[in-house]
């Protein structure tokens, strides 16, 4: 078992949770320097969202089933997936964890709970009540969690999930990530209001918004909420208020951002605010940091070694899977 | 065997397979007050209304398939199918090829659809090629109450999602049903009548207006083959390809429209595997390209008729005289 999957008891230390987001930060920088390198699949990064994933997934057991989405990269490494198998995934390779059938997008990992991942935008809504149907239904105490974005939640099916999980009675802890874009527009010209939190209370369901930059209130309000879900068996709703670091996928391109606000959200980067909180409390030292950070990269770049040294699927592949 | 109609058909089958298996259960828009019977023996859990929501129908019905559940969702007419479209194509029929094959979904969507009952284009839309053309999904659309019982039982042992369509008309028809296990394969297809200088194709409520049709060719000396594809997808190649080998000609008749249809798949086909034994060029009598209308008179004139089967056949005879064949 991963560290990351064992740690929802005892909770997880402070150096646990930022060598965790450093994790997901040197997975994405090696992807983009694949990208200066050169031709590379298109992937949508989640730099500058570490502390939801990390602080979400932390609170959860190893029996918890996660869906996901185009965005899943965070979510996927804090399970405890292994990054080699995840980046040969994205370049097709044979030992991805889909073996090379689903590239960057729609990584799935049934072994570590991560199932279905759909890019169609509220895809993971329309499917989380149904596996939330066979928890109730096949027993077991795990739950589900559904990380979304604000643009889905802005999609119809976001309705229609909520209100079926909560008249249903159904176990899903959905958790939006408010990334503050929508692919290339910005929330302010999708949504009314900042928040998509409060939208449960039309379900009659509990909902909490969060710091989703502070991975310790994160990893707070998720245990708090995942033990509502797991105790009620009702559904809740978690908004962690973040930012999304990059361009909608890379190669990169923010020039549709206003410089100002990327500023401004750097000014609150998860990594930085918890690094900052462990010098400050003694807690490390910035060699320590400094150490840290170069574990991680050493890993991505074994990853990368690995990836790129697996062979692409045999044509024979193109047509098997298609039916069980 | 006893008499029942296709509602009571697929009532059998639903109650017989969710006795066998604790896995099935059924879900849909009035499928709790609609089916008090299976209600009251399974129990609220397995049998549920829900809200009038296609997509998450679907949806919930393609989560529940991936992780242990055999559902049978029931989203009332085909059209409908459209808010479903995300759940069954991307998800349920795209996942276990995107996942490397690490989910199977077992479950099976039921639809209406068909002239006979003036609905008009929003309640009737023969869409069933539609998923004919995607991948992952199977897709089956029965013509007499036996095979709806036979049919729906195949439908959810099958480890796949599929997409039953019955024809509306056909429901409160009665006929002959086997009793207990009865199932009907997915992919076969059942020759309903045998002939020998002509075949007509066809699923659902044309087969007997094809069946009507070889009367009236019948009585005219002429054999007509009829036989009923029962499973759209995967399709009875070799039931065809036996037919019009023997016969040498074939009519394909639906009511679904023309263009890239049920019917232009079977001539494909026919062209490409006995292209040698045609004695003349396939014809395809189908509904227009046109929704289906509401007036009587207009849905009448929207169906296949059996008189203007007839006439095709025995032109296709006729042609063939004339080159002298």
């Amino acid at each position: 078992m991963s560290p990351a999957m064992s740690s929802a008891s005892p909770a997880p230390s402070r150096l646990d949770l930022l060598a965790a987001m450093l994790r997901i930060r040197a997975y994405e920088e090696r992807i983009v320097a694949f990208h200066d390198e050169g031709p590379f699949p298109h992937v949508c990064t989640s730099v500058g969202q570490e502390a939801a994933a990390v602080g979400v997934v932390s609170a959860l057991r190893p029996d918890d089933q996660i869906l996901t989405n185009h965005r899943s990269a965070g979510h996927l490494l804090a399970r405890g997936a292994d990054p080699g198998r995840l980046l040969a995934e994205v370049m097709g390779r044979s030992t991805g964890y889909c073996k090379g059938k689903s590239g960057t997008l729609h990584i799935s990992a049934k072994e570590l709970g991560v199932i279905l991942t759909s890019t169609i935008v509220g895809g993971e809504l329309s499917l989380a009540p149904g596996v939330a149907l066979s928890r109730s239904m096949l027993g077991g105490e795990g739950i589900v969690v559904c990380f979304f974005g604000d643009g889905a939640a802005c999609e119809g099916i976001f309705h229609e999930s909520l209100n079926l999980a909560s008249v249903w009675n159904l176990p899903v802890l959905y958790v939006c990530e408010n990334n503050q874009w929508q692919a290339f527009v910005h929330r302010k010209e999708t949504m009314t209001g900042d928040h998509v939190g409060p939208w449960a209370a039309a379900y009659g369901m509990d909902h909490l918004t969060v710091d989703g930059n502070d991975v310790e209130a994160v990893l707070e309000a998720a245990t708090c909420a995942a033990a509502q879900v797991r105790q009620t068996r009702r559904p809740f709703l978690l908004e962690a208020s973040t930012y999304r670091q990059r361009g909608h996928m890379e190669p990169h391109d923010q020039s549709y951002v206003d410089p100002a606000e990327i500023e401004a959200w750097l000014a609150k980067d998860p990594i930085d605010r918890l690094s900052a909180r462990l010098l400050d409390a003694g807690e490390l030292t910035p060699q320590g940091l400094e150490a840290l950070r170069l574990q991680a990269r050493e890993a991505m770049n074994a990853a990368a070694a690995f990836a790129q040294a697996s062979p692409f699927p045999d044509p024979s592949e193109l047509t098997t899977d298609v039916y069980a | 065997m006893s008499l029942m109609n296709a509602h009571e058909a697929l009532g059998q089958a639903l109650a017989e397979e969710m006795q066998r298996d604790s896995r099935v259960l059924m879900f849909g828009e009035g499928v709790a007050t609609k089916r008090k019977d299976l209600l009251e023996a399974f129990g609220p859990q397995r049998v549920r209304n829900t809200p009038l929501a296609e997509g998450i129908i679907a949806g919930t019905a393609a989560g529940a398939a991936a992780t242990g559940l055999r559902p049978v969702a029931d989203l009332l007419f085909a059209p409908f199918l459209c808010f479903a479209m995300d759940g069954i194509v991307n998800s349920a029929g795209k996942l276990r090829y995107m996942s490397g094959g690490q989910f199977e979904f077992p479950m099976v969507i039921l639809a209406m659809t068909g002239g006979g009952w003036t609905v008009g284009a929003q309640h009737n839309h023969n869409i069933e090629a539609w998923f004919v053309h995607s991948p992952g999904l199977k897709v089956v659309m029965p013509s007499t109450p036996a095979d709806f019982k036979g049919l729906m039982k195949a439908a959810i042992r099958d480890d796949n999602p599929v997409l039953f369509f019955m024809d509306m008309a056909l429901g409160f028809e009665p006929g002959e049903v086997p009793e207990g296990e009865w199932i009907v394969p997915l992919g076969q297809a059942a020759i309903r009548r045998e002939g020998t200088d002509l075949t007509l194709i066809s699923y659902a409520k044309t087969v007997h207006t094809c069946l009507a049709a070889a009367d009236a060719l019948a009585g005219q000396g002429l054999s007509a083959e009829v036989i009923d594809l029962r499973t759209l997808k995967p399709l009875d190649e070799a039931t065809l390809l036996a037919s019009v080998r023997k016969t040498g000609r074939a009519i394909v008749v639906h009511e679904a429209g023309a263009l890239c249809g049920v019917g232009a798949e079977v001539a494909a086909l026919l062209s490409e595997k006995a292209f040698d034994a045609l004695k003349a060029p396939l014809v395809r009598i189908t509904g227009p390209d046109a929704p289906a209308p509401s007036s009587y008179a207009l849905e009448q004139a929207f169906m296949p008729q059996p008189a203007a089967i007839a006439q095709a056949g025995l032109d296709l005879v006729q042609r063939d005289a004339l080159v002298g064949r």
